[in-house]
């Protein structure tokens, strides 16, 4: 078994128009940069894929990663807890303009639902959001005396996530605060993408340091020193580059 | 004129009733400032929604690493003893009671302890992150804000009229002018300046000060 995939565009070349997409990340710590401008890079070349539904803690920052999709049009709907940031300017103006779809979902139901979609519970009852604007609708139940709110598992057909070190099997260790939704994401999509920093053989990372499970992996791609969204925005970058 | 407390000095009241070794989330913003203020002596361990506990201090510019920043997307530092782990165990920790005390901003805190701290109407872009999770399991939930609105209008109310981000979860509120206890669906009041008078208190907020023991003075440093 080889779960490695020589170069970025290969490794994006079959998600497919309407795709709903986990995409790993808690603002720039942890997005998966390069797979994003990969696959932007062929939405412009070919005009697909788009329509894509995506699930991450935010809605992008500045011109670059999701922002980058959402400012190409690639995207009809996002699912997050905190569609705001530094320079939020490109989610909010479409979706003030009607143009985008938003789900807006508390960041632990957020991290809980995509664990259940992962780990086969269609369903869950959570303390919360009870009694909020955001549990309207939901059904609610009483446990031990206090009332809780009934959230399904959320699953992807795609999951873009970011890793520090993958073996061939795909199993991965995650660089610090890095890797927040990606061992949940990778769980929760039918097929889950992952770019390394760092490619080892089968016995490179000791099994009691595995984070994710090769099981959850389908395919390694390395981009060894990967960008940090941080100092793109700090260095005012877009994707793709404005060329004056 | 009475002067009322700082923000600084609200979190520096709210910093003392923090025990050392206790597991501590403070909100993005104003409660972010407890943590300066832990006395001598103690050390809270300091848990933040994306995935770390015991975090340490801003690095000093320049030497930031943007895989390693807190729920407020600021640049932290690791210490001896940070652990790092994914989302959905960092939300265990809260929901799952094993948070010592969250610590949180507020537009409105109601007598029966509910808090409206994340949306101000329906115009713009709605965001709730991790605040109506953060209300839920922690053994303390406590409020840091200013009595009133800028405006003037009472922040302790009878009934939030703003959105919900939970119902009946708030134990304490430090304000700018007291410490108020919710207790069965009151405001008790713990501690208040010492310039001002029961009424005046009572006038800025809306909703019945009950009292049950002493009230103390409400002393906070210069900080």
């Amino acid at each position: 078994m080889d779960k490695r995939i020589a170069d970025l565009a290969e490794a994006v070349a079959d998600i497919t128009d309407n795709a709903t997409v986990m995409i790993g990340g808690f603002g720039g710590s942890g997005a998966p940069i390069e797979l994003i401008h990969a696959l932007i890079d062929r939405y412009l070349a070919t005009g697909s894929p788009k329509n894509l539904t995506v699930i991450n803690n935010n809605a992008g920052n500045g011109h670059v990663g999701i922002a980058a999709m959402i400012e190409q049009g690639m995207v009809a709907k996002m699912v997050c807890s905190f569609p705001r940031s530094a320079d939020p300017r490109v989610f909010t103006e479409r979706y003030l303009a009607g143009e985008i779809a938003l789900e807006l979902v508390p960041q632990g139901t957020l991290a809980e639902r995509i664990r259940a979609g992962g780990a086969g519970i269609p369903a869950f009852y959570t303390p919360t959001g009870f009694g909020t604007d955001l549990a309207q609708g939901k059904p609610v139940a009483e446990f031990d005396g206090r009332s809780y709110v009934q959230e399904r598992w959320l699953k992807a057909d795609y999951a873009l996530i970011k890793a520090e070190t993958g073996d061939h099997l795909g199993n991965l260790t995650y660089r610090m605060a890095a890797r927040n939704f990606a061992p949940l994401m990778a769980m929760a999509a039918a097929r889950t993408i992952v770019q390394v920093s760092r490619v080892v053989e089968p016995g490179g990372i000791d099994p009691e340091a595995v984070v994710t499970p090769g099981i959850f992996v389908d395919a390694v791609v390395a981009v060894p020193n990967p960008a940090q969204e941080e100092d793109l925005n700090r260095a005012n970058a877009a994707h793709p580059e404005v060329t004056a | 004129m009475m002067t009322r407390l700082s923000n600084a000095q609200i979190a520096w009241r709210a910093a003392q009733d923090i025990d050392d070794g206790a597991y501590v989330n403070l909100g993005i913003g104003f409660p972010e400032m407890v943590a300066r203020f832990q006395p001598e002596g103690r050390q809270a361990v300091f848990h933040t929604e994306n995935g770390i506990l015991g975090f340490g201090e801003a690095p000093k510019p320049g030497e930031e690493d943007w895989d390693l920043i807190n729920a407020g997307k600021k640049a932290v530092t690791i210490k001896p003893g940070t652990a790092f782990f994914h989302h959905a165990d960092s939300f265990a920790m809260v929901r799952g009671g094993h948070l010592d005390v969250a610590i949180l901003g507020a537009y409105q805190v109601a007598q029966n302890g509910d808090l409206a701290n994340w949306s101000t109407g329906p115009k713009g872009v709605p965001a709730v992150g991790g605040a109506m999770d953060l209300v839920h399991g922690a053994k303390r939930v406590a409020v840091l804000t200013d009595h009133t609105t800028k405006d003037g209008k009472p922040k302790l109310v009878d009934r939030c009229t703003l959105p919900l981000t939970g119902v009946g979860c708030v134990t304490r509120i430090y304000t700018s002018l007291a410490v108020v206890d919710i207790e069965a669906g009151c405001f008790v009041l713990r501690e208040k300046l010492a310039a001002l008078s029961f009424d005046e208190l009572q006038s800025l907020t809306g909703a019945p000060l009950h009292i049950d023991g002493a009230v103390t003075d409400l002393i906070a440093p210069e900080v």
